[in-house]
């Protein structure tokens, strides 16, 4: 296959804008080819998107799917010859979330919580979401043998115990959600900062970050540890992001990529003493990102309308609940985590929520380097993944902030700084904020860039970047986005102007890492005590069979020598 | 063969495949292809594995009468059976796995019909209740490790779900309740004593049908108006509710387990919403959770596995093309009271034993496809009978416990026959050849129109 003729923006490699033929053979970039060609004359054409914090699949999702049948109503679209039936819009069907993805020209996708115990059935979901590629981030903050391991101070055997939990899980990385947090709430209560200790286990959540960040750079993993900071969503928690990053200012990454991403920095971006007061900080967390090369966030913008809350931050979720009246679910896990879920509307007119949107904003526009913050709505928590467009038009003008400024609530702009950012981001920009960073981040080399050896992931969009304004005719980009011209997927069409042709079955990435033995029996030892006496099921039937990921990519890590091996 | 060649294996850690305690501690011995001995497995339990009588072979009925048949022969008049139907019904999906279910949902899907589950007839109001409130739950591990006080409300275990006192709840040990039952408070509301009352430390008998002013209450009293709770409340002194709400708010960790007495009882899913209700005010003053005891062992797979193909978790129908959600229309009894399906495929389940009488005679009156390792009741109306493998003994399959926790089962031994899955993938390459076929047909009158 050909594409060409267009208007090519792969940051990753340096071009920035230029007229590109792409070929593709088997799957992935090459220097030459045969076959199908793909008119893209002046088109703008970009790598396939890339989003590193999305809750696609899972027991949380799922619950969020029970409680909500007025969400599913909202999406209904018919079975087509190649699709299945789609529902939903904060929380669509595992078929809708493959197609709407390949709409707006994302080729891949990653979970981004999942607890070991209940991975089975994350990845009885992925399996069911065509066309894209995913992975799951496997949840460590508020697990008993973490605890136990970081309190021993035993950081081997923690090593071997996150290599097995990943294998487990068939995990891609460490989630780290309100580290200590899930584990408080198993009595109802929560952990109020980082140097307050987990009730019953004597560790902080700032001993069990920073040991898991230690053993993720010694396990060499593909990603860094990824954060949910603890009191996420409260005002002045700003303060608790800034102190849980200095805990990993002098960790050496194993690999070229953070040490930390931090997971949807808007809600860790607040100041004021409560709702009252409740103002921006975001300008000291992107001069905190300005000024040190360590971490990288997502944003996790919110958008007004329809949202499905969901975490593993199951305080916040009753919080929620309990503030908005509304209907609440939750979730302990034995041993590991508990979660949460509530459906909520964000208003123009709230002004809290007019002051989060905003933040979101201000966090993009304000940190300079495009490749330490990234695309997210946290969806479907701050609005669903179909909205993306809004947000990146919204990036490119002025124009259309301040319209949308002078629609919300004023405290929009006067407890933060965006209505004199001036910044417009270009296609470079988000080029880097939807694909190459993300894939940077997540450390998949194939990903998010269009050079030769590359996965043949490629998105073209109905929109001559070098006619279009973004700034003043952001209605244009906003509706290019949405519904992409070609979706290319491992070389195959797989969506054209919003109809799907065909719905390849996307592969599932799991790291593999490995551990010294002896570690690992150390290790064992706990857990077959853990299992004995406190899980409720075998440790025989623990573990995510193969049965469940028929399509893997295993990154191999750990202690040997890199390699990567694609069955 | 003489018993000395038989070669005897030992398979452990092996699921049960009957309730939704989904227990995976049971040791099964087996000789040759046959399960000899079940260990650890209650007794409910052990005779869904040891096994019994099965159906032996397709059947199809011709004048009046089954009689064999083949595999693919059964298949095709499968398949001919749905499509020609206006408004097919594919039900049960309880008592299999969820690659059964997820097959189940695909021709449903193809043949534009209503998919839905034995949840209609049990837990279905909870789901309805849940829709309204949502769930504060937990895995039954947490319960285990936390929990000194246990609720049941309207159910039964100790008959029920034999192993869920001693493997999840009241009787067994954790980390932070090492003294087990000792150390616990156990609770029981129900309209008579039954024998998980026995085991209660308090039992509140309450009158038939007044489970949703019980709950109303105790939440009066969780949120401290007592003061307006008349003096009885479903033959029930005050007092006695008093108490019960204030061992419910002493509690470090409630868990409250409801059954079919209150989603079956005057009131329904509002009964359900009421006591989520009361479990999610609880947690204002302490850690409570909230867990519907679900029967079969994976009842609760067939809701997960269409709430993520569908959006929606029963009463599916696929007739627009679309799914579509309305129970009071979609549900199986809707349809079938109304007489408003024309054939029915049944997977394994008993609608026949199950169903109110007036909709089993209105079942009697269209073509039924059943699906089955067992001959039951509903054989006794089919057209197409199928026999097929067990799933958990002959062949593999994910399943969720009643606390939505997924597991695999295993195969232990070989079957003759294939599994639900295998039945319907053949069903569905039927109705794929009976439409190519249709479309051939139809091709040429369209050119000449
Ligand atoms: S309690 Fe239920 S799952 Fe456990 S052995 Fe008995 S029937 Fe089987
Ligand atoms: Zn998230």
């Amino acid at each position: 296959m050909i594409i060409r003729g267009g208007i090519v923006y792969d940051p990753a490699n340096g071009i920035f804008g230029e007229e590109i033929d792409l070929c593709i053979d088997r799957g992935r970039i090459v220097e030459d080819a045969k076959g199908e060609e793909i008119d893209a004359h002046d088109l703008l054409v970009m790598a396939g998107g890339v989003d590193a914090h999305s809750h696609i699949a899972g027991a949380k999702v799922n619950a969020g799917r029970i409680m909500r049948p007025d969400d599913a109503r909202l999406g209904m679209e018919q079975a087509t010859a190649v699709c299945r039936p789609s529902t939903g819009y904060t929380v669509p069907n595992c078929y809708a979330i493959g197609y709407r993805y390949a709409h707006l020209g994302y080729t891949t996708a990653f979970e981004a919580a999942t607890p070991i115990l209940e991975s089975r059935h994350t990845h009885e979901e992925l399996e069911e979401i065509p066309i894209i590629d995913k992975g799951a981030l496997t949840l460590f903050g508020s697990n008993w043998e973490v605890m136990q391991c970081v309190r021993e101070n035993d950081l081997k055997k923690l090593a071997a115990y996150v290599a097995w939990g990943l294998r487990a899980s068939k995990g891609y990385g460490v989630k780290i959600v309100n580290p200590g947090g899930g584990e408080a709430w198993g009595f109802g209560a929560n952990v109020k900062g980082i140097y307050d200790p987990v009730p019953n286990f004597d560790v902080t959540p700032a001993e069990i970050m920073k040991s898991l960040a230690q053993v993720n750079e010694s396990l060499r993993l593909p990603h860094s540890i990824h954060v949910h900071f603890n009191n996420l969503g409260k005002p002045g928690n700003y303060t608790t992001a800034i102190e849980s990053l200095d805990l990993f200012k002098d960790i050496k990454p194993s690999r070229m990529r953070q040490v930390v991403h931090v997971a949807h920095m808007q809600f860790s971006a607040y100041g004021g003493t409560s709702w009252k007061d409740f103002k921006s900080e975001a300008p000291a967390i992107a001069d905190y990102f300005n000024k040190n090369h360590f971490c990288t966030m997502d944003i996790g913008q919110i958008l007004f309308g329809s949202a499905t809350t969901m975490t593993a931050d199951a305080p916040l979720e009753y919080g929620n609940a309990h503030l908005l009246h509304t209907k609440w679910s939750n979730h302990d896990i034995e041993l590991e985590e508990s979660s949460g879920v509530v459906p909520l509307v964000y208003l123009r007119k709230n002004p809290v929520n007019a002051i989060q949107w905003a933040i979101g904003m201000e966090l993009a526009l304000l940190t300079k380097d495009p490749w330490n913050v990234i695309l997210t709505t946290d969806h479907p928590n701050g609005s669903p993944f179909v909205n993306y467009p809004e947000v990146v038009s919204l990036l490119m003008s002025k124009v259309k902030r301040q319209e949308e400024l002078s629609n919300i609530h004023e405290l929009a702009s006067k407890r933060t700084t965006l209505t004199g950012i001036e910044r417009e981001m270009d296609w470079c920009d988000i080029a880097i904020m939807t694909r190459a960073a993300p894939a940077k981040i997540l450390g998949l080399e194939d990903k998010g860039h269009l050079g030769v050896g590359a996965d043949a992931d490629v998105a073209v969009y109905d929109l001559r970047p070098e006619e279009v304004d973004p700034s003043t005719q952001h209605d244009l980009v906003k509706k290019a986005l949405a519904v992409a011209k070609y979706t290319i997927k491992g070389g195959v069409l797989a969506s054209r102007d919003g109809e799907i042709m065909a719905a390849p079955v996307g592969r599932t990435f799991w790291v593999d890492a490995s551990v010294a033995k002896e570690d690992e029996e150390r290790m064992m030892e706990d857990l077959k005590e853990k299992f004995d006496r406190y899980y409720s099921i075998k440790l025989s039937n623990y573990m995510v069979q193969d049965a469940y990921v028929p399509n893997p990519v295993v990154i191999k890590a750990g202690a040997l020598p890199v390699e990567e091996v694609a069955p | 063969m003489s018993g000395q060649e038989m070669k005897t294996r030992v398979e452990e850690d092996v699921l049960c495949s009957f309730c939704g305690c989904l227990c995976d501690d049971l040791v099964v011995e087996i000789e040759g292809n046959k399960v000899k001995n079940v260990r650890h497995a209650c007794r409910l339990g052990a005779s869904k594995l040891m096994g019994h009588e099965r159906i032996r072979t397709p059947m199809i009925r011709k004048n009046g009468k089954l009689e064999e048949v083949s595999y693919q022969e059964a298949y095709d008049r499968a398949a001919q059976i749905l499509v020609n139907a206006k408004r097919p019904l594919l039900y049960g999906w309880a008592s299999t796995v969820c690659e059964a279910q997820k097959k189940g949902i695909l021709l449903t899907e193809m043949v534009g019909g209503i998919l839905d589950s034995t949840a209609t007839v049990c837990h279905g109001p909870s789901i309805l209740g849940i829709e309204e409130r949502g769930l504060s739950g937990a895995t039954l591990g947490q319960i285990k490790n936390r929990a000194d006080l246990i609720v049941f409300w309207g159910c039964n275990p100790a008959e029920a779900h034999p192993k869920h006192g001693l493997r999840y709840s009241t009787n067994v040990c954790g980390f932070f309740t090492p003294e087990g039952r000792k150390g616990r408070k156990v609770l029981v509301v129900d309209v008579r004593q039954t024998r998980t009352a026995k085991n209660a430390d308090k039992f509140i008998m309450i009158a038939t049908g007044s489970d949703f002013e019980v709950l109303s209450a105790l939440r009066m009293f969780v949120a401290g108006k007592g003061e307006f709770v008349p003096e009885k409340v479903g033959g029930v002194p005050k007092e006695e509710l008093f108490e019960a709400a204030d061992m419910m708010k002493a509690a470090k960790f409630g868990a409250f387990f409801f059954g079919l007495g209150i989603t079956h009882s005057r009131g329904r899913s509002k009964n359900v919403g009421n006591a989520l209700a009361l479990i999610a005010e609880l947690n204002a003053h302490t850690k409570f959770v909230v867990m519907p005891m679900r029967g079969h062992y994976n009842v609760a797979g067939i809701g997960q596995v269409a709430a993520w193909e569908t959006g929606f978790p029963m009463s599916i129908d696929f007739s627009r093309g679309t799914a579509y959600f309305n129970p009071g229309e979609t549900a199986a009894c809707d349809v079938l009271s109304r007489e408003d399906t024309d054939a029915v495929m049944v997977v394994a389940s008993d609608p026949a034993s199950n169903f109110p009488r007036g909709i089993v005679e209105n079942l009697a009156k269209v073509p039924v496809i059943q699906i089955d390792p067992y001959e039951n009741p509903t054989t006794l109306l089919a057209e197409v009978v199928i026999p097929s493998a067990i799933a958990g003994v002959e062949c593999e399959g994910t399943a969720y416990r009643m606390d939505g926790l997924a597991l695999r089962m295993k195969k232990l031994v070989n079957s003759p026959h294939p599994s639900d899955e295998g039945v319907l993938n053949g069903i569905i390459e039927s109705v794929k050849k009976l439409r190519g076929t249709e479309a051939e047909a139809k091709a040429p009158n369209e050119a000449s129109a």
